[in-house]
């Protein structure tokens, strides 16, 4: 009986659980097809590079990522750029060095800055801090097999904009249908080919929403693939060293349940 | 020690008498692992390793943790991107630590039910029982403050309510809010002494752990059948039970390989997906997030809290007998702690002379619906207090309360228990009847 217990209570256990983030929004989230879903899933280099360029060309004229360092642009499972390059990208900024009492170019041990502008937020842990699914009732399911969704949020936050603004206490506001509430201070930042790809990769607005969520996917988790690593190197070794205590406790236990040992 | 007759440690080479004479401590640990164990305990049995062994996992990665992290409200939420940016393994640890909390419920949950389904909190184990009562409330504890910690949004707030619930304690409520908190609102010294405590209860934890196993190698293993163990002769104990090592060690580390296989697999493949989106924004005092949702382990009894508005007639009466004393808010908090309350007098609330469920056919029907009930009021707990949830919150934890207060001590007069094995030999016989031809391997 009580295999039945552990069964339904794992059962209800996951459904119950994850719903925890539930909100009452009927907002739209598309789902989004990334490529670092899913257990096997990985950062697509070549992607986060594209969206490193739209966030430094469009969202950082307001937004910071003030927890990611610049050094973290080279390191492996992420954007991948080669340290030169690093360096380089930094000197484009200028830092607020409290020794010397003055700005200086920035090294790729600085962070990149705070929000310039005082009501845009940190964009640094956005991809976790938002959900992107929800229930059904509470139950989340939908999270369980499509993730949290917190890139998709974004994505589908930067292509919601349904093009009417209204104006509200001086601020004019504009619709979304992904943003809870339906209306967002923030004038939509994205459009077709506003930013130019190196590579001549697609740069539709679809394209560069895309993009740039799974960078911010990567400053929220830098370490999305090492975790990954660590955890299948985790679940393939207990699964081996549960095949061995299973013979074991079967060997040990059959004289005293009278069965025959191999 | 537990009173079942067997073979005691018997210091042989000179080196051992002269160590047994100083410092039993051999003989201690022989009688520990070697102790007799009923040999019909079924998987359910295995969760107390699997506990132990999350609260040390818990000590490890926490005190790793600490060396990284730093208790100030302007570094606290940064420190801990630190360690998941810059600290070596860092993210592991901090994941491993925020899902082993998870862990750490799913496996007291289990075990809970185990003793509640199986009647292990009967006379002689009452001890045993309300220790581990009290084990739970320190988690419980500990679990609220270390979720402060990482300073989030739901940090902050959850921090908030929680501790707004003392404030709802007649005359002395405000003033005991304060002194928890240590000043008007949640701020720097509130985090500094969750902190301290987040620190020290686990050590209590890990003290109360040994009374626990104390106590039960005292009276012995509860088993599923609930018959005792026979103490009348050696031959006899020797036919109900085996020792712990070799046999149970390994069937308990087998489980505990299973169940950290999946643990493995939340803590590499979805991080977050118990915790929640909005513990990823600093804590801001200004902004008041939609949805103030405790972790899941805690939303049954957040439910129960929530359950008891003014419109419900056990709380008016309350109201109206009190003067107004006993207000909605105080009542919920009252019921959130009684829930907890009932549950550890189970031992004489349960007035059924027979252990296991197993053999009691009506009390097995309420037991499951308890268990349903538990996770509905997880959910409801969960979702917002509108529309038909809180009627839902309402009958579940009435049901709660019922299930201790009226269905166990009736059950016990009512219910004709079915017919129990004789022996614990005789229980595990019908499941291997080969097993009387053979003798065990010593």
């Amino acid at each position: 009986m009580f295999r039945t217990l552990t069964l339904s209570a794992v059962a209800a256990f996951g459904l119950a659980t994850a719903g925890l983030a539930a909100g009452a929004y009927d907002t739209h989230i598309e789902d989004f097809d990334f490529s670092f879903e899913g257990p096997f899933g990985k950062y697509d280099q070549n992607q986060l590079q594209r969206g490193l360029q739209v966030y430094t060309e469009v969202c950082a004229a307001c937004h910071g990522l003030k927890f990611v360092p610049y050094r973290s642009l080279s390191e492996d499972g992420g954007v991948g750029m080669p340290e030169d390059q690093v360096r380089a990208y930094a000197a484009q900024f200028e830092v607020f060095d409290p020794e010397l009492d003055d700005f200086r170019t920035a090294i790729p041990s600085d962070h990149f800055g705070e929000s310039g502008l005082e009501n845009a937020p940190d964009l640094s842990l956005m991809a976790k801090a938002r959900a992107g699914f929800h229930g059904p009732y509470g139950l989340g399911i939908n999270q369980f097999f499509k993730g949290i969704g917190g890139p998709e949020y974004i994505a589908s936050l930067l292509t919601g904009y349904t093009g009417e603004e209204k104006e509200e206490a001086g601020t004019t506001l504009y619709e979304n249908k992904a943003f809870p509430g339906g209306w967002i201070a923030m004038a939509p930042p994205l459009d077709d080919e506003l930013v130019e790809y190196a590579d001549g990769h697609a740069n539709d607005l679809h394209h560069l929403s895309e993009d740039v969520a799974a960078f911010l996917m990567w400053t929220a988790e830098p370490k999305m693939m090492a975790r990954k690593q660590a955890g299948f190197v985790g679940v393939l070794f207990l699964t081996i060293l549960s095949v061995l205590l299973y013979l074991t406790n079967k060997r040990i236990w059959a004289p005293v349940k009278g069965k025959k040992t191999a | 020690m537990s009173g079942i007759p067997h073979d005691h440690y018997e210091p042989k080479a000179d080196w051992e008498k002269g160590l047994a004479k100083r410092l039993p401590i051999l003989g201690l640990m022989y009688d520990t692992l070697m102790i007799p164990t009923p040999k019909n305990l079924n998987w359910m049995w295995i969760w107390g390793i699997v506990l132990t062994f999350v609260l040390v996992l818990q000590i490890v990665t926490g005190i790793v943790l600490v060396m990284h992290y730093t208790p100030h409200v302007d570094y606290a939420f940064s420190s801990v991107e630190h360690i998941m940016r810059n600290v070596n393994g860092g993210y592991m640890l901090r994941y491993m630590h925020q899902n082993g909390a998870s862990l750490f419920f799913v496996a007291v949950y289990a075990h809970i039910f185990r003793g509640l389904y199986y009647g292990s909190y009967k006379a002689p184990r009452e001890i045993t029982w309300i220790i581990g009562m009290l084990i739970y409330l320190l988690m419980m504890g500990t679990a609220f403050m270390g979720y402060v910690l990482p300073w989030g949004q739901m940090s902050f707030w959850g921090a908030t309510v929680i501790t707004g619930l003392f404030g709802a304690i007649p005359f002395v409520g405000e003033a005991l809010q304060t002194w928890l908190l240590g000043g008007p609102a949640v701020d720097n010294a509130t985090l500094n002494r969750f902190f301290s405590l987040h620190y020290l209860l686990p050590f209590v934890i890990l003290g109360l752990v040994i009374v626990h196993i104390w106590a039960f190698h005292t009276t012995g293993n509860n088993n599923p059948t609930g018959v005792e163990v026979r103490r009348t002769s050696k031959e006899e104990a020797e036919k109900d039970t085996l020792s712990f090592w070799p046999y149970f060690v390994i069937k308990d580390l087998f489980a505990l390989a299973v169940i950290l296989a999946v643990f493995f697999a939340v803590v590499g493949f979805m991080p977050n997906y118990l915790g929640h989106p909005d513990n990823y924004i600093e804590a801001n005092a200004l902004a008041t997030p939609a949805h103030i949702v405790p972790e899941w382990y805690f939303l049954p009894f957040y439910a129960i809290l929530r359950a008891f508005d003014d419109t419900v007639w056990a709380v008016q009466l309350a109201s109206f007998i009190t003067g107004g004393i006993v207000d909605a808010k105080f009542f919920g908090v009252l019921a959130m702690f009684g829930s907890i309350a009932v549950m550890a007098l189970v031992p004489w609330l349960d007035t059924s002379s027979i252990r296991s469920a197993r053999y009691r056919p009506m009390l097995k029907w309420w037991f499951w619906i308890f268990v349903f009930n538990f996770f509905v009021l997880m959910w409801v707990g969960a979702m917002p207090a509108e529309g038909i949830y809180p009627i839902i919150a309402l009958i579940g934890s009435a049901y709660w309360f019922a299930y201790f207060l009226i269905i166990l001590p009736l059950m016990g007069v009512i219910e004709k228990p079915l017919a129990r094995p004789a022996t614990i030999e005789e229980d595990f016989t019908e499941h291997y009847p080969k097993s009387t031809e053979a003798t065990p391997a010593e």
